[in-house]
This record gives structure tokens, sequence and C-alpha cells, in this order.
């Protein structure tokens, strides 16, 4: 009998125990964010950390390499190569953006606007961004051809506006701003459609009233649109600058980083020298360079364009 | 004695097989062979495979490799699964096999691969010994890829040359019967089409075997090359000014745009008629030969086969892409792999394999030289010696991971390029080519 209540007793203080724990806010938080903490480090954290460690050793494929420290980035340093490639990697990536940011709020003022079938104009604008990027870019790259270029058609045996074909990919700035179009093309429905969810969110009565004090078109857009599109324009242009930043697929389908290198982003200069060079380890250490750039960019656009004061219409202290 | 009973029930199985293709294509001509005995492999119990390939260039590739392969499970009982890899993907596709250490059994990978993954690599060398000794000995190209340190660690199965592929109407039309096979008349030639408004084009883009394999062509034909017999980088020499100022030449008498051109670019346009020869493989004269449009057809006609011009060092200097079967030594089932690979290089098997593909796959065994495929048209034959007599990947010195890397980088394409780009001077582009080589040829 005395057994039994002292069974009981133990019991009674270990469910205790674990309700507490259960109970505890600290526990639980911990226990809600492992399987997110675990997928972030297994995916994201681990690969980045392997690409830093493989920057920092010789590895090739095919075996594992020996720490070399800092010499792949001494290499590099005095590679014409990989400097061009960084160059090009921020101009394309500055033109770019500017434009795709251009364009895409021009797109969304006029989307904003009451037309006749706006929810088809809307889904139509977004195809450019729906369609996988290998598909858009070999649809450039055919319309790139220096044989088949349907423009240099057009211009040339239609219209006779030209007597040679355009050599779009064959000279260093025709490639550059040939890459940058088709980018600009593919970029501009991310851009179009986040700032029209911003515009949407704007409360027209801050229209009205600005109307009524008589305010122009062009006050109002600066003085209301502008400051309110801010936070979320923030959040766009730094997912633009990232994916723009870290493009791949255009200019390996296009050009493969030609003519002579002068469309090498850092992205396939980093997988030309990695996986067909098989030298692993300068091909990380090419990539890690990417990462500067991109906390830099992403801060920037944070810092600048997040400030709550200058948001709401005051100023910066 | 076992061992003798279960070969001659290989051979009668193998005999009759032979039997059924040749009359089937009628089309076989005599591979000679030595009698010699085949390697006892013992196959596993419960034993299958996995194959990783690259896709196909021309359909009787991957027809012939399929049947070749249903044969041998027929034979063996050894169901073997086919991965078939774009070729630009195979090479990461083989590295993360290497890797890891798992994945397929066999992979017929790309020129230099094995090298890199050496130490995870079968033994082959009996069943390369067996076969370079029943068919005539292997090319030294062959065995050069095929082996390290001793031993053979790798088989090649074929491998694809550039030769010049070109209309005999448009050659014609300018006073030039044949490709001349010196460098002098073959620019010469070159200017007299351009003049005609009917030029020949070379891929200058970062196209990986197309460009590759002029620039080296014309680099190695001047007596250039990257490295010396020890690996030394030479590449900034008079020789390889010299290929650079004729390539110069070369490339203003090509049809605009080839400076973007990559892989597809050429044979795109060759089948449109837009120039009047390019480098290729036997492909473009396969589609064109296999196709129902009649002017296809009537392109096909016209459409002949020649050797790259020979420069001053009086030999060819054409590269190849070798294609190497290997097994690595994870497998479970390595006399079945050994086995498998074996079949697939026996007469009965590889001879319409290489009939079929018409000679896209140059064969690595002498005694395929006497295949019906080289004699059966007249415009196989430029490419007869493709394993015979080209030059490897990292010419004079060895095939190495710098060699590998040289190519992969387009050191030798982007030094050919600036120049005819006028970027670069020959002088400013051999040097830049040198430092760019050095990187990868550091002690």
């Amino acid at each position: 009998m005395a057994t039994a209540t002292e069974t009981l007793a133990l019991e009674g203080r270990r469910d205790n125990w674990l309700s507490r724990l259960f109970e505890s806010k600290a526990f639980l938080i911990f226990v809600c964010m492992t399987p997110a903490v675990g997928l972030l480090v297994l995916f994201l954290t681990y690969p980045l950390g392997l690409g830093v460690w493989l920057a920092f050793t010789d590895a090739r494929i095919g075996r594992p390499g020996e720490w070399i420290g800092g010499f792949n980035y001494e290499l590099l340093f005095t590679d014409s190569v990989f400097w061009m490639s960084v160059w090009w990697t921020c101009f394309y990536t500055a033109v770019a953006t500017v434009l795709k940011f251009g364009l895409g709020l021009w797109l969304a003022l006029l989307l904003n606007h009451h037309l006749p079938l706006k929810s088809l104009i809307r889904a139509i604008i977004l195809v450019p961004w729906i369609v996988p990027t290998v598909l858009s870019a070999i649809a450039f790259w055919w319309i790139y051809d220096p044989q088949f270029s349907i423009i240099s058609y057009l211009l040339v045996d239609v219209l006779g506006w030209r007597d040679t074909y355009i050599d779009f990919l064959g000279e260093p700035w025709n490639a550059r701003f040939s890459l940058i179009a088709a980018n600009v093309w593919r970029g501009i429905p991310f851009v179009a459609i986040c700032l029209l969810a911003g515009l949407q969110t704007i409360s027209p009565s801050l229209y009205e009233a600005a109307m009524i004090d008589g305010a122009s078109p062009w006050q109002r857009f600066v003085r209301i649109t502008v400051p309110m599109l801010m936070p979320i324009l923030a959040v766009v242009l730094t997912f633009s600058v990232i994916f723009t930043f870290t493009d791949f697929q255009l200019v390996y389908a296009i050009t493969r980083g030609g003519p002579v290198n002068s469309t090498h982003l850092m992205a396939t200069l980093a997988f030309q020298r990695a996986i067909p060079g098989g030298q692993l380890g300068e091909g990380a250490a090419i990539a890690v360079a990417m990462i500067p750039f991109l906390v830099a960019a992403t801060v920037c656009s944070y810092f600048a364009l997040a400030r709550r004061k200058w948001q709401q219409g005051g100023k910066d202290d | 004695m076992k061992r003798f009973s279960r070969r001659d029930t290989i051979k009668l199985g193998a005999g009759a097989l032979a039997g059924t293709v040749l009359g089937a294509s009628g089309l076989r001509a005599a591979i000679p062979v030595s009698d010699v005995a085949a390697p006892d492999l013992p196959i596993e119990d419960g034993a299958s495979l996995r194959v990783l390939r690259p896709s196909k260039f021309v359909d009787g590739d991957e027809l012939l490799f399929r049947q070749n392969t249903e044969a041998f499970t027929a034979k063996t009982g050894v169901p073997v699964t086919i991965d078939i890899e774009s070729w630009e993907d195979l090479r990461p596709r083989t590295a993360v096999s290497a890797n890891v250490g798992e994945g397929p059994d066999i992979v017929y990978a790309w020129s230099d691969d094995p090298h890199k993954f050496a130490d995870s690599l079968l033994d082959l060398t009996d069943v390369a010994t067996y076969l370079g000794e029943k068919y005539g000995g292997w090319y030294p190209l062959a065995e050069r890829y095929g082996t390290s340190g001793g031993r053979w660690i790798a088989m090649p199965l074929g491998a694809s040359g550039g030769r010049v592929v070109y209309r005999k109407s448009m050659l014609e039309a300018v006073g030039f019967s044949e490709v001349p096979e010196d460098l002098e008349g073959f620019l010469e030639m070159n200017k007299a089409l351009h003049a005609a408004g009917t030029p020949g084009g070379l891929a200058l883009g970062n196209a990986v075997g197309d460009a590759n394999a002029w620039c080296y062509w014309v680099m190695w034909a001047h007596g250039g090359a990257v490295v010396d017999e020890n690996d030394q980088v030479i590449i900034n020499s008079p020789e390889t000014i010299a290929a650079l100022n004729y390539a110069k030449q070369l490339y203003d008498t090509f049809i605009p745009g080839t400076l973007s051109w990559l892989d597809p670019n050429n044979n795109k346009a060759f089948l449109d008629g837009q120039v009047s020869w390019t480098q290729n493989g036997i492909s473009v004269y396969y589609a064109l030969k296999t196709s129902d449009d009649p002017a296809l057809q009537a392109m096909a006609e016209d459409t002949y086969h020649a050797r790259m011009p020979i420069g001053p060092v009086g030999f060819p200097t054409e590269r190849a892409l070798i294609v190497n079967g290997m097994i690595f030594n994870y497998t479970p089932y390595p006399n079945a792999a050994k086995a498998y690979m074996m079949h697939m290089m026996e007469a009965e098997q590889y001879d319409p394999y290489l009939n079929a593909c018409i000679g896209y796959w140059g064969h690595p065994l002498r005694a395929y030289e006497n295949s019906a495929v080289w004699t059966a048209d007249p415009k196989h034959e430029p490419y007869k010696t493709v394993i015979g007599d080209s030059l490897w990947d990292g010419y004079r010195g060895s095939i190495s991971e710098a060699s590998a890397a040289v190519l992969s980088d387009f050191v030798v394409v982007n030094m050919v390029a600036s120049v005819c780009s006028g970027q670069a001077t020959p002088e400013e582009a051999a040097a830049e080519a040198e430092r760019r080589a050095l990187r990868y040829y550091r002690t």
C-alpha cells in the first residue's frame, strides 16, 4: 500500500516536471523553432559554410582539397577575367535594376488605373516571369542569333533599313546590352506586380485630400505615392538586386560568357571554373566573393529606403 | 576446363547473334580477330547494372547502344538500366558520382575525366589487354586516354573528330575541286569563297566542342602548344603568334557573327546553306542524309568531308573528343560491369554500332579499320582515323587536371578570339594566354 502511494507521488512529480517544461515559454519557442532552424542550417548554413571552406582549399573535382589559406583569392586578385566579371556583374545589376524599376513602376502606375480587362492584362504582364528562365533565354538566343535573328530579318530583309545583320552577341557592348534587355524583359513583371500591390494599399482619401488642396499630379506622385511606396520598394529592390546579381541562366544560355569573356557574370565564371574546369576551390572563391556585394546591396537598399521618419514625410535626425 | 566451356558458350551466343546481324544488314565486312582467350569473369549472382552515357548526336548511336545492351541482358540475364545525360551535364553528373561514391556502375565519360577519378576506378587491364590482343591493338591515343600509372582505368568507346564539312558546288564555283591540304591554299580558298559571297565559318564563342576543336588545331598546326613534354607552359611562342596571325586572316573571310557562335550555330548555318564549309563531326551529314526533306537530301549529295589542312609541323593536328567507358570501384558487380564493357567492344556488337553511327564515333581498336562503315560511303573516310592520328588535350604534355582546366576555361579559344576580334595583338593575346595557363600549370 505504501509502495503504491510512493509510485503515484513519483508519477505526479514527473507529470509536474513535464507539464512545467511544456508550459515554459522559452522551451516552447525552442521546440517550435527547431524544425525551421534545422532546415535553414541543413540547406543554407551548411552549403554556405562548405562553400566558404572550399574557397580556402585547393579542392578539385574527384579529390578533397587541402587548406591553402587565401591563395585562391590571391590568384583571383591578379586575374583580369575575374575583375572583368566583377565589373560586369555590378554594371549588369545596376543598369538592369534601374531599368526594371523605372519601367516596372511605370507599368504599375498604368495598371493601377481602371482599365478594361484589367485582370487579363495583369495576368499577361506576369507571363515573362512565369516562363522558365531557360526557355526565355533560348528564345532570346534565337532573337539574337547572328544568322537567324528575327530583328535582323525584319530590318534587313523586310524593311530594308540595314544592309547587314546585327551582330548582337559577337561584339562586347552589343552582347552586354542584349543581355541586359533580356534580363529587364524578364524582371519587369516581378517589380510591376509587387509595386502594384503597394499602390493599392495607399488610401484614396490621401489623393482626394491632396486634390482638394490643389496638388498637381506630379506633386501627388512625389509627395504621396513615392513615400507610401518606400517600404515595399525597399523589399522589392533588395530582392531584385539579389536576383540580378546572382543571375546565371540567361548569360549561360545566351553567350556562355563570351565573346572573349566580356559577359561572364561572377556566377557563370564560378560555374565554369568549378564544374567543367574542375577547380572547385577557385570556383567557390569566386562565389564567396559575391557575398560582400550582396550584403552591401541589401544593407544599402534596406537602410537607405526604410527610414521611417523620412517615409512619413519628416526629416531624419 | 570450366572456364573454357563458359567462354565457348559466350562465343557461340555471340556467333549466332553476329549471324543474324550480318544477314540483316548485309553490310558487315570481316573484322580480323586474333584467337585470344577472354578473361574469366564469373558474373555475380543477382547482378544488375546502371550505365550513364552522353546523349546521342546521331540516332544510330543510341539505337544500337540499346540493342547491344539488350543483347547483353539476353545473354547473361543481367538487367541494365541506361541513363542518358546531355553532353555538358555529363561531366558534373560524373563528378557527383565520384565524390559521393554512389550512382551508375559504368560511366561513358568525357576525355580526361577518368584521370580525375583514377583512384576510384576499377582496374580494366585484363579486359583491355584481351580486346587489344584480339582486335589488332589499341591506337596510341586510346591507350593514352585509357591508362594511368601503367594500368587501364578506362576503355575508349570511340572519339568524335572535327573535319572540314563542305559544299562541293560552292568550292567548285570558286575554282577548287577539293579542300587544299596546306594552310596557304586553304586560306586562298577561303578568300575566294568570301569574295564569292559563300564564306565558311568556325565558332569563336565559348563553344566547348567546336571552338576548342579549331583553335587547338590552328595552334598545333603552326607548331605552337600550351605546354612542352614536361608540362612547362610554352604557349607564348613565335609559333603560336604565327598561328594567331593565320587565324586572323582566316577569320576575316568568315561569315559575320562567328565570335558569338556556340556549338549548335555552325550546324544551323550549314543546314540553312549560309556557309560553304565548317568544321564538324559527321553529324551534319548524318542529319542531311537521313532527312525526308528533298532539299536537304540534295544538300547531302553536295556535302563532302576533308581533313583539316596540315601546317608547317607536317602532320595532322586535329583534336578528338574521346568517350571512355569506366567502372567506379563502388560497384557491387565488378565482373558483370567488365563483361558488359567487353561485350560492347566485341565485333558482334561494335561493328554494327560503328556502322549505325556512320563513323560519328571513330573506333579505338585497329581491327575496325576494316569495318564496312569506312567504305560504304566514301564521304565517311575522312573520319576513319579520328583516334588514329588526332592529338590529345594537353598535347606535348600530359593529360591532367591542368590541361582540362585550360580547355574548360577557353584559354586557347579566348586567345584566338581576342586576336580575331581585334581586341588584342597576337603578341598580347599569347602573353595573356600564357599568364592564364600558368595559373593552372603552377607547381
